[in-house]
């Protein structure tokens, strides 16, 4: 590596993490916004245009504010797990390609310099694109438990630690669900390689006058909802933010902490939301690419594919916003039940179905037929496999008469509850709504 | 389900583009509804006289032991208030107060009401707790400032307790300051404040009955 690699990468690494942390700066500003939007109020409105320098000032208090370290903690490991926290995020979106590729060279014409012969290079928007690009993001995804849970035991404080081992669950049970997500699309596109499936996204599929993006978004559907339910399950966003049930749990497992290191700890858990947006784009909604009116290899068409890249990102975040402006928590058992006994059948069915299609097409050259084939053994497959599932979910329906079994039975709730009530007191006069 | 999340979904997208219905507060501020609980105020006479007696009723209504009565003789050189005594110091501790309103349902002379101030934020424990200088409703327009003298509350000729109580002390000098008996509507008693703004000395009309 000469020097002239050595300045195009840290250009690279600098504007990547740079780019990462404002646009958490961006988000954390941004969902306070459109939540209060969506609840009639209006939001941080003090510092700057619209409230934006609003998280600068969250940021400044929380480094400032003071330091409480709590008696019977395991000082190394309290200090440890907000800065592995937060180390680990960044690292996630090591290997996603943020941008397009474009080359320099062979001549730099720099202001005031000599020109300089570099031969040409080819540079990429992305901090590092290791084969095993998509491993490395499950593997961050294990490694960031380790944040939560030893967060939650150090601290020496039952809160923390219930709050802890249940973050963990939760995130371990979703993990696997986000991880067969994952595993159908390298299976579908061949590669670990976070550029290569970008890469085979980028194609465009000719039907006749149109062409579509072959996007993974319409083959692989179901690995889509799948990675994106386990994803807002596994960034602790809501409705599955369950660590922090302020009821029981107080804050989680980051009730100990103050100051800095909860900041850490925060700005781990926004940078989750961008990493899973930027994961899920890169997977299934082809990363930068889009149209680049000839502007390939050039920076210019580099930075459309940024701007490609975060429009998409964005989107995704604005859905997780949406989910946190509407649905309420669910129950604990309910998530588990959901990753367990759900996502993970429908996901191990999808990856074998994912690899019929591929094995089916790869020994009969694209045939069509097969192709369909492949998807109908699929879903026959997973309708047998589910089917003992929903035969047990019917079977606990709760027997007639009893009032909560009515009620869950009738999409009328309040009608019905009323109903049952009047049913039950039949000298009560009826109350007319 | 799928209606469900579709309704749910709509509701806050909806919203969304909806106007806020939040108040600026610091920089608009919405007068509070007519029978709203703010700090309290010490009422006055239309001559300045002060309403408190010193009864210490009040204090012995509130449930939070949040205010601290002592009373003092009225002198014909130093007339506070018409009547014996008056409230010669009064302290309200907001730090306790409730805002219940119970002590100014047991004020017999309508001397204690509340206002509409509600910004009562402050950093220090002795700034919150209000003393009668803090408390005392400003001087109506034209009125003399408390003390006042016998001679010159008698030459007013207003009648401060209407009905049987008022009545005229026999022989020597005037317990309370003069009052006519036969003139049973006094300009007090008609605009009997039970809401006082603060700042212009204006009363408001009472928006509740009697007590
Ligand atoms: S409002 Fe209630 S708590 Fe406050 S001083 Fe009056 S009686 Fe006491
Ligand atoms: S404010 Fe009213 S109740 Fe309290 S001491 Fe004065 S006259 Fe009596």
């Amino acid at each position: 590596m000469d020097l002239v690699d050595f300045t195009i990468t840290s250009a690279v690494v600098i504007a990547g993490f740079a780019l990462w942390l404002l646009s958490t700066a961006v988000f954390i500003w941004g969902e306070r916004r459109i939540v209060a939007k969506m609840q009639s109020r209006i939001g941080p409105n003090r510092l700057g245009p619209f409230g934006i320098l609003q998280t600068i000032a969250d940021g400044a208090k929380l480094f400032f504010k003071e330091d409480i370290r709590p008696a019977g903690i395991d000082p190394v490991v309290y200090f440890i797990a907000p800065a592995s926290s937060a180390i680990i995020a960044m690292l996630t979106i090591a290997v996603i390609p943020f941008g397009g590729t474009f080359e320099i060279g062979p001549v730099l014409d720099l202001p005031l310099l000599d020109p300089i012969d570099i031969g040409v290079r080819e540079v990429s928007l992305q901090i590092w694109d290791p084969e095993i690009g998509m491993l490395w993001i499950l593997a961050m995804g294990s490694v960031a438990v380790y944040g939560v849970t030893l967060g939650g035991w150090a601290s020496g404080s039952k809160y923390s630690l219930l709050g802890g081992v249940r973050s963990t669950a939760q995130m371990i049970s979703y993990e696997l669900a986000m991880g067969l997500g994952l595993a159908a699309v390298f299976v579908w596109n061949g590669t670990l390689q976070s550029s290569a499936i970008v890469e085979a996204q980028s194609r465009l599929l000719e039907l006749g006058p149109i062409s579509l993006p072959t996007w993974n978004i319409l083959p692989q559907l179901p690995a889509f909802a799948l990675f994106f339910i386990s994803a807002v399950a596994e960034a602790e966003r809501p409705p599955f933010d369950l660590p922090e049930g302020e009821g029981e749990l107080v804050g989680g497992f980051n009730t100990e902490y103050s100051g800095a290191k909860f900041a850490m700890f925060f700005l781990a858990e926004f940078m989750g939301v961008i990493t899973m947006s930027a994961i899920t784009v890169t997977l299934f909604l082809g990363g930068p690419a889009g149209p680049l009116f000839g502007l390939d290899g050039t920076f210019a068409g580099a930075l459309l594919g940024l701007l490609y890249f975060a429009m998409k990102v964005f989107a995704f975040m604005f859905v997780f916003v949406w989910l946190r402006g509407t649905l309420p928590r669910m129950k604990y058992d309910r998530l588990m039940d959901m990753g367990w006994k759900v996502l993970l059948p429908i996901g191990l069915v999808w990856v074998m179905a994912t690899a019929g299609i591929v094995v089916a097409q790869e020994t009969v050259e694209r045939g069509t037929v097969l192709r369909g084939v492949g998807l109908a053994v699929a879903v026959l497959l997973g309708i047998v496999l589910l089917l003992p599932l929903f035969e047990r979910r019917r079977g606990v329906e709760p027997a007639d008469g009893d009032v909560e079994g009515d009620v869950a039975a009738s999409d009328d709730t309040l009608g019905d509850l009323r109903r049952v009530i009047d049913e039950r007191t039949p000298d009560r006069v009826s109350v007319e709504s | 389900m799928f209606n469900a999340l579709r309704k749910g979904f709509g509701l806050t997208g909806k919203t969304m583009f909806r106007r806020p219905v939040t108040t600026q507060y610091p920089e608009v501020k919405r007068e509070p509804q007519p029978r709203f609980h703010g700090r309290h105020i010490l009422n006055r006479y239309e001559d300045g006289l002060e309403k408190c007696i010193g009864c210490e009723l009040c204090a012995w209504a509130c449930p939070a032991d949040a205010i601290y009565v002592q009373g003092a003789d009225n002198t014909p050189e130093a007339r506070y208030s018409p009547g014996e005594r008056y409230g010669a110091d009064y302290q309200i501790n907001y730090l306790r107060c409730i805002f219940c309103g119970l002590c100014i349902e047991a004020c017999p002379t309508r001397s204690l009401t509340m206002s509409h101030e509600y910004e009562l934020a402050s950093d220090s424990r002795e700034s919150m707790i209000f003393t009668k200088d803090m408390l005392m409703a400003p001087l109506p327009a034209g009125a003399k400032p408390t003390p006042h003298t016998d001679a010159e509350v008698a030459a007013r000729g207003l009648t401060y307790y209407p009905g049987p109580a008022a009545q005229r002390t026999i022989g020597g000098p005037p317990a309370r300051a003069w009052h006519d008996p036969d003139d049973p509507a006094t300009p007090e008693e008609a605009v009997g404040p039970a809401t006082v703004k603060l700042g212009g000395g204006e009363t408001e009309p009472p928006t509740h009955g009697e007590h």
